[in-house]
């Protein structure tokens, strides 16, 4: 155990009911440097709410659903039908069955409509939690399934001419600087060690930074309650970078994760992450 | 929606954890809406753990609490298979309940 | 055009068509904002692929000609309402509402008031900047600088704050007194031991 004391007993449990007020703590100057958010994650442990979102997502894997009343349990992820073991770390991927590159939060949806014969279309109109909703099927399959690759290579397929096609336009999109403030990925993300307020950015041209910030998503956000995946942290930050809304399943979030994947192989799988 | 509690409960050594999930909008109040309308209050305000009938642990919760409150336990004693419940109470009379048993 | 006398390097339709597709309007924030103007095309790529050469300083010279100054010449508005513009990092998102002025989110990248302590490292810290001055030249440096600094320093990171209307020439004013008021927060002695002598 690690820590059996009665007054680290009170300051666990304390902790552990993630007070919104923690927010507010990052203005006071002693906690200017991330040495408390450290602090807080040591405590936290392996006490990551994304467990529950992990049990959340097998039940859907399993669950018939749709107008076929099937599961996703046929669902080929890239290494066969119905594994799921070390997939998530594999992607983005070409698949020939579509003749596409694919994330995985598109190949989810494509096997909800080819195994389940739901409408795409539904579900993508609203893959992701909005404020005060509990999480998505998706976003509890996802978390999931990346929990069944933690602690494996990021290793995504650069086999296939439209795999590598994908990289490079994601290479592309990631200098592209456009919208009232010219903002493009690079103007955050291609410095070491810098931070936006008391924010630290991950500079994703650089293979250990991009490794740990890749292999950690999805996320449980502490400041949300809620698991986001990847998909959601690159809508954001379109909308950060005061560009138009970027449309799930898209070619630029998946050439951006391709990107991303591909900048960071050989590191590590660790999500479900925690984060503020 | 209300009511929903993930729980787990695991004997480690001498103590068993538990940790919990509920899930709760939390309101504090002072939100508006994106019509300027107030959002009314809507938080849990007490909090319970019991081992079987006992209860041990209580808590009183305010509007500081996040939503989804994320709640981890340890106590002493429990054996696995026993029954260990979560309940909580909210401002709105609404509550909400978990049960599993220790593993 | 404005833009005559520059080349700039064309993206490939294929990256156009691709970007356009992927996005869709949002709020304020529509397509349009997706065309690259021969500024945003020529720093588009890597850092160090990024050379000097006579078209790249065609473009910082246009850049310099196209800086509006204030049409009364007063360039100092007033530091307060200034630290406000320099706190605030909403306007012009898909979310944010049009009819509530912009904020300049300079603590975004920037340390200025050296008693807020949440504070950005991508651009350096302008903590004490007013004690360049203020000469002519030192009033006309940063009101280029804020309005748009690419006339200086091609493909900086840093937003055109005049040149695409994100501040309104009042509140460059008034970040301009915020930077340069030598009673501004930005320009007191940190608190702590070494304010004692």
């Amino acid at each position: 155990m690690r820590r059996q004391s009665d007054d680290a007993m009170t300051l666990y449990r304390f902790v552990m009911m993630i007070p919104r007020w923690w927010l507010l703590l990052m203005v006071v100057p002693a906690l200017a440097d991330e040495g408390i958010f450290d602090q807080y994650r040591d405590l936290m442990g392996d006490d990551n709410p994304a467990i529950f979102v992990i049990e959340e997502g097998e039940e859907f894997w399993v669950q018939s659903q749709g107008p076929s009343a099937a599961t996703l349990e046929a669902c080929d992820l890239g290494l066969g039908t119905g594994v799921t073991r070390g997939a998530y770390a594999q992607f983005p991927r070409y698949f020939a069955d579509t003749d596409r590159v694919m994330d995985i939060e598109t190949r989810l949806l494509y096997c909800m409509e080819t195994l389940q014969g739901r409408d795409r279309e539904v579900i993508a109109a609203k893959p992701y939690s909005l404020r005060g909703d509990f999480g998505t099927e998706l976003e509890a399959l996802v978390t999931w399934l990346a929990a069944e690759s933690e602690g494996m290579t990021i290793a995504p397929e650069q086999a296939h001419p439209k795999e590598r096609a994908m990289y490079a336009m994601g290479e592309e999109i990631f200098f592209y600087r456009a919208g009232p403030h010219d903002f493009s990925c690079a103007t955050c993300h291609e410095q070491s060690n810098k931070r936006i307020r008391l924010q630290q950015l991950p500079n994703l041209t650089e293979h250990t930074e991009v490794a740990e910030a890749y292999g950690s998503w999805p996320a449980y956000r502490m400041s949300q309650g809620l698991v986001r995946t990847m998909g959601w942290r690159l809508q954001d930050c379109f909308r950060q970078q005061r560009w138009p809304g970027l449309i799930f399943g898209s070619e630029v979030s998946i050439a951006l994760q391709t990107y991303m994947a591909v900048n960071a192989a050989g590191g590590v799988m660790t999500a479900p992450g925690l984060k503020r | 929606m209300a009511g929903r509690i993930k729980i787990r409960a695991q004997k480690k050594g001498e103590l068993t954890e538990v940790k919990a999930l509920m899930r709760h909008p939390m309101e504090t109040g002072m939100r508006k809406d994106q019509a300027g309308e107030s959002i009314p209050a809507h938080f849990i305000t007490e909090v319970a753990v019991l081992h079987g009938d006992q209860t041990v642990m209580q808590a009183h919760w305010g509007a500081a609490v996040s939503a989804n409150p994320f709640l981890g336990v340890r106590f002493q004693g429990g054996q696995a298979g026993d029954a260990v419940r979560v309940v909580w109470t909210d401002n709105q009379g609404g509550t909400g309940e978990g049960e599993t048993t220790i593993r | 055009m404005v833009w005559i006398g520059v080349a700039p390097v064309a993206v490939s339709e294929d990256l156009a068509s691709v970007i356009h597709a992927s996005f869709s309007d949002s709020g304020q924030a529509t397509l349009m904002r997706l065309e690259q103007d021969p500024l945003q095309q020529r720093c588009s790529q890597p850092r160090d692929e990024r050379v000097d050469d006579d078209t790249a300083m065609a473009l910082r010279q246009e850049r310099l000609n196209a800086v509006v100054f204030p049409k009364d010449g007063n360039f100092l508005g007033d530091w307060q309402r200034g630290a406000a513009v320099a706190a605030s990092g909403r306007g012009l998102q898909s979310n944010d509402d049009p009819s509530i002025a912009n904020g300049g989110n300079c603590y975004a990248c920037h340390q200025l008031a050296p008693t807020e302590v949440a504070y950005g490292t991508l651009g350096p810290s302008l903590t004490q900047y007013g004690l360049r001055g203020q000469s002519e030249a030192m009033l006309r440096y940063t009101w280029t600088k804020l309005w748009d600094t690419h006339a200086f320093n091609l493909c900086s990171h840093m937003p055109r704050f005049g040149a695409q209307k994100i501040l309104t020439e009042q509140q460059l004013k008034d970040v301009m007194a915020f930077l340069l008021d030598p009673n501004s927060s930005v320009n007191q002695p940190a608190e702590g031991p070494s304010s004692a002598h």
